[in-house]
């Protein structure tokens, strides 16, 4: 694990602010893994802010609502941040409502609910894994195996964002809420909070907050990848999720606090997933914030409203400058799964030139899933998947790592991310 | 906007590292040991030095220009196997010996591999093997440091005498040869593997730094030493003169500088270790039992041949499996 330079000072202090409500939304109908949604609205359709618009049926997959209320002007094909194109709903916004009507459930409602009541609000809700992965998160809290203990996940490991630590600091008591609701859901007697030791007022706040209630909160030393979920597990447990498996295999579920606050909102606001919370930043911005923005807002918008540009952009990244993911347009829409967006100027976005591996070993040394990242860099980079999947390419997490270390620059999970395509 | 953005897969961020950064401070690291040798062994020693630089940087681009490939020269990877053959020669070498060393090891030791991080050996020990194979003579005489001159006659011409190890080996006794002596440098012996302590000063540069850990040197030094404290005694088991075996020879320049080659060398602590252990028993025998008084070149490129293998057996456990 290595200790990265953090960017987080320019937005770590700013609280959430609310991005300007978007004319036009574009809602992927792919937002999660799995089978994309089919759309249950038709062109012209009036719909209202949380509405379903898009489902399927008896599948794995997570519903997808309306974020602003309004008219649908089309369905088609628009940017998608992760999968490059992807079809989209548009709605033009149309009508002052732009808010849900929102009345508090009482706790005494919400402690009738059983398992299977909790897990139906998180489905219907349309949750998923807020940290990146887009894993619908009611499958999750239906494992296979008798879960013993919960992990929440807060470490936000990657450098630049700061949604999480904002949440964790402004939202503690819905957190903590909503992990009780999910411990519950899961039958789970051992809550572990992990929290990266560079988020001191979060720490503080739910050492504070839960005490009494037999979590425990976990100071994580501030390295990369601290926050993958196979590496929590390891560090809190000292036991390993089998290869190949899930981490219920081991009794363990863990939760991104992103994810448990949009659970906290479905089960007592009765608030379907239809906006998250944003890190803009980078070095072309000039007033970096972090935004609750409605999903499908365009991330020029947020640009727009994070401005003026200090620069022109070379390189705007949607998700973590680790694992994110480089886009080729601003039009393209922020999705459930979307963590930050990062500005990157010239300089930064500056391809070095590969050169031969040296066999230095700084990638062995690192790689947090004890591979060789260079052995299977060389045989991917030649077709041998026979021999990158001997290597234990499926294994990878895709931390970046081995990549970020690479005096010679090669691009290791490049050729790592085919590999695991190929050799399947 | 669209066309000027730029599109990659992750990660986003890079170490500020790169392979001749990297080489450029091993180079530095053996600065002093080079300014040691000069005023050890004279200018003869800067000659030396120089012209196995400049012949190495010359086979590399010459190599390359043939090739039709990128011209590296200025990476650091040629300049540092120049160096690291001069100093490994005695300084009063005839001119062409630096020469045809450094070119044999760039073209034979490298180039002929397919260039930087393909070769299988060490360089500039290719080179070195080359030459002590060839031309004997001129590598296994050596310069008596200045000091020594100005201690016994005043010629100033270059006097040759065994190293240390030589003598031992023709068993003699090492009457004038402190410690100190050889922890200075204060005695026969290639340019720049005589002052210990000068090398020491690099190696832990390259140890704070993180070029370069303890798992290869450490357990090369050490088993050297516990090897020739156990066997190498006149009088039995046990009696032999561990730290003298340290001291003297090329241990400390081969533990630090050439076994801890990146692209030689194995690739996991595990088989570092394996390696440094490896290569001190064979140095270890070479001293005691082979031919040669010294044996630490032989040691690193037997082992450097042992790379794959060990590679192969130490690969790092899979999390979960």
């Amino acid at each position: 694990m290595v200790r990265l330079d953090e960017h987080k000072h320019e937005t770590e202090n700013k609280p959430i602010e609310n991005a300007p409500l978007p004319a036009r939304v574009y809602i992927p109908l792919s937002q999660h893994i799995g089978k994309p949604c089919n759309p249950l609205v038709k062109i012209g359709d009036t719909v209202s802010v949380g509405q379903k618009i898009a489902g399927l049926e008896a599948q794995l997959h997570a519903p997808i609502h309306a974020s602003i209320s309004g008219k649908i002007s089309s369905i088609q094909g628009w940017p998608h941040p992760v999968l490059g194109k992807c079809k989209a709903i548009v709605i033009d916004a149309e009508g002052e409502n732009q808010c849900q009507v929102i009345n508090l459930k009482p706790q005494s409602e919400i402690e009738k609910l059983t398992p299977e009541q909790i897990r139906n609000i998180i489905f219907e809700a349309g949750i998923v894994g807020m940290g990146g992965a887009g894993f619908p998160t009611y499958v999750k809290l239906t494992p296979q195996k008798p879960v013993d203990t919960l992990i929440i996940n807060g470490a936000e490991c990657e450098p630049y964002l700061t949604a999480d630590y904002r949440l964790m600091v402004e939202k503690t008591d819905e957190i903590i809420l909503g992990i009780i609701l999910i411990a519950r859901c899961l039958g789970a007697k051992k809550v572990y909070i992990g929290i990266e030791d560079n988020k001191p007022l979060a720490i503080e706040a739910f050492k504070d907050k839960t005490s009494g209630l037999g979590f425990e909160v976990k100071v994580l030393k501030s390295f990369y990848p601290q926050g993958g979920e196979k590496q929590l597990i390891k560090n809190f447990l000292r036991k390993e999720v089998p290869s190949g498996k899930l981490p219920f295999e081991v009794g363990v579920v863990v939760q991104n606090v992103g994810t448990v606050f949009a659970i906290y909102e479905a089960a007592y606001l009765n608030k379907p997933l239809y906006e998250r919370v944003v890190t803009v930043i980078g070095s072309c911005i000039s007033n970096p914030k972090n935004l609750l923005v409605r999903i499908g807002t365009p991330i020029k918008n947020l640009i727009e409203f994070c401005g003026p540009l200090k620069e022109e952009p070379a390189k705007i990244i949607t998700g973590g400058p680790m694992m994110g993911i480089a886009q080729y347009t601003d039009i393209a829409p922020v999705i459930k799964s979307s963590t930050g967006i990062i500005l990157m100027n010239k300089k930064e976005a500056n391809e070095v030139e590969e050169q031969c591996c040296i066999r230095c070993g700084a990638c062995v040394r690192e790689c947090p899933a004890g591979l060789m990242p260079c052995l299977l860099n060389l045989v991917s980079e030649k077709g041998r998947w026979q021999e990158a999947k001997d290597y234990g390419v499926s294994d990878c997490i895709e931390c970046g790592l081995c990549n970020y270390v690479c005096p010679a620059n090669r691009r290791i999970v490049q050729t790592i991310k085919r590999a695991k395509l190929e050799a399947k | 906007m669209e066309n000027k953005l730029t599109v990659s897969v992750s990660p986003h961020l890079h170490k500020n590292e790169s392979v001749s950064k990297i080489m450029w401070l091993v180079g530095l690291s053996l600065l002093p040991s080079g300014i040691a040798g000069v005023l050890i062994f004279g200018t003869s020693a800067l000659r030396v030095i120089l012209l196995g630089i400049v012949s190495a940087l010359f086979t590399e681009g010459i190599l390359q220009i043939l090739t039709k490939r990128k011209i590296t020269i200025f990476d650091g990877s040629a300049f540092l196997t120049g160096l690291l053959l001069a100093y490994n020669l005695p300084a009063h070498v005839p001119f062409w010996i630096p020469i045809v060393g450094s070119g044999f090891a760039i073209a034979i030791g490298k180039q002929v591999f397919g260039g930087l991080g393909q070769n299988i050996f060490n360089p500039a020990l290719v080179g070195r093997a080359f030459l002590m194979a060839s031309w004997p003579r001129y590598i296994a005489t050596f310069t008596t440091p200045l000091s020594y001159d100005a201690m016994t006659s005043a010629t100033q011409d270059a006097v040759t005498s065994a190293t240390p190890l030589a003598l031992l080996k023709e068993g003699k006794i090492l009457e004038h040869v402190s410690y100190l002596d050889l922890f200075l440098g204060r005695r026969g012996g290639c340019i720049g593997e005589v002052c210990i302590i000068a090398l020491l000063i690099g190696a832990a540069f390259l140890l704070l730094r993180g070029y370069i850990s303890w798992h290869i040197p450490g357990t090369y030094v050490l088993t050297v030493a516990v090897f020739t404290y156990i066997f190498a005694g006149e009088n039995g088991l046990f009696t032999g003169d561990g730290i003298f075996h340290i001291l003297s020879g090329g241990l400390i320049l081969g533990a630090f500088f050439m076994a801890t080659d990146y692209v030689s060398s194995p690739l996991t602590q595990k088989g570092q270790i394996l390696f440094g252990i490896g290569c001190g028993l064979l140095t270890a025998i070479i001293r005691i039992w082979g031919g040669y008084p010294e044996g630490v070149s032989y040691a690193i490129l037997m082992m450097n041949a042992a790379t794959p293998i060990i590679d192969r057996f130490t690969k790092r456990r899979i999390y979960g499996k």
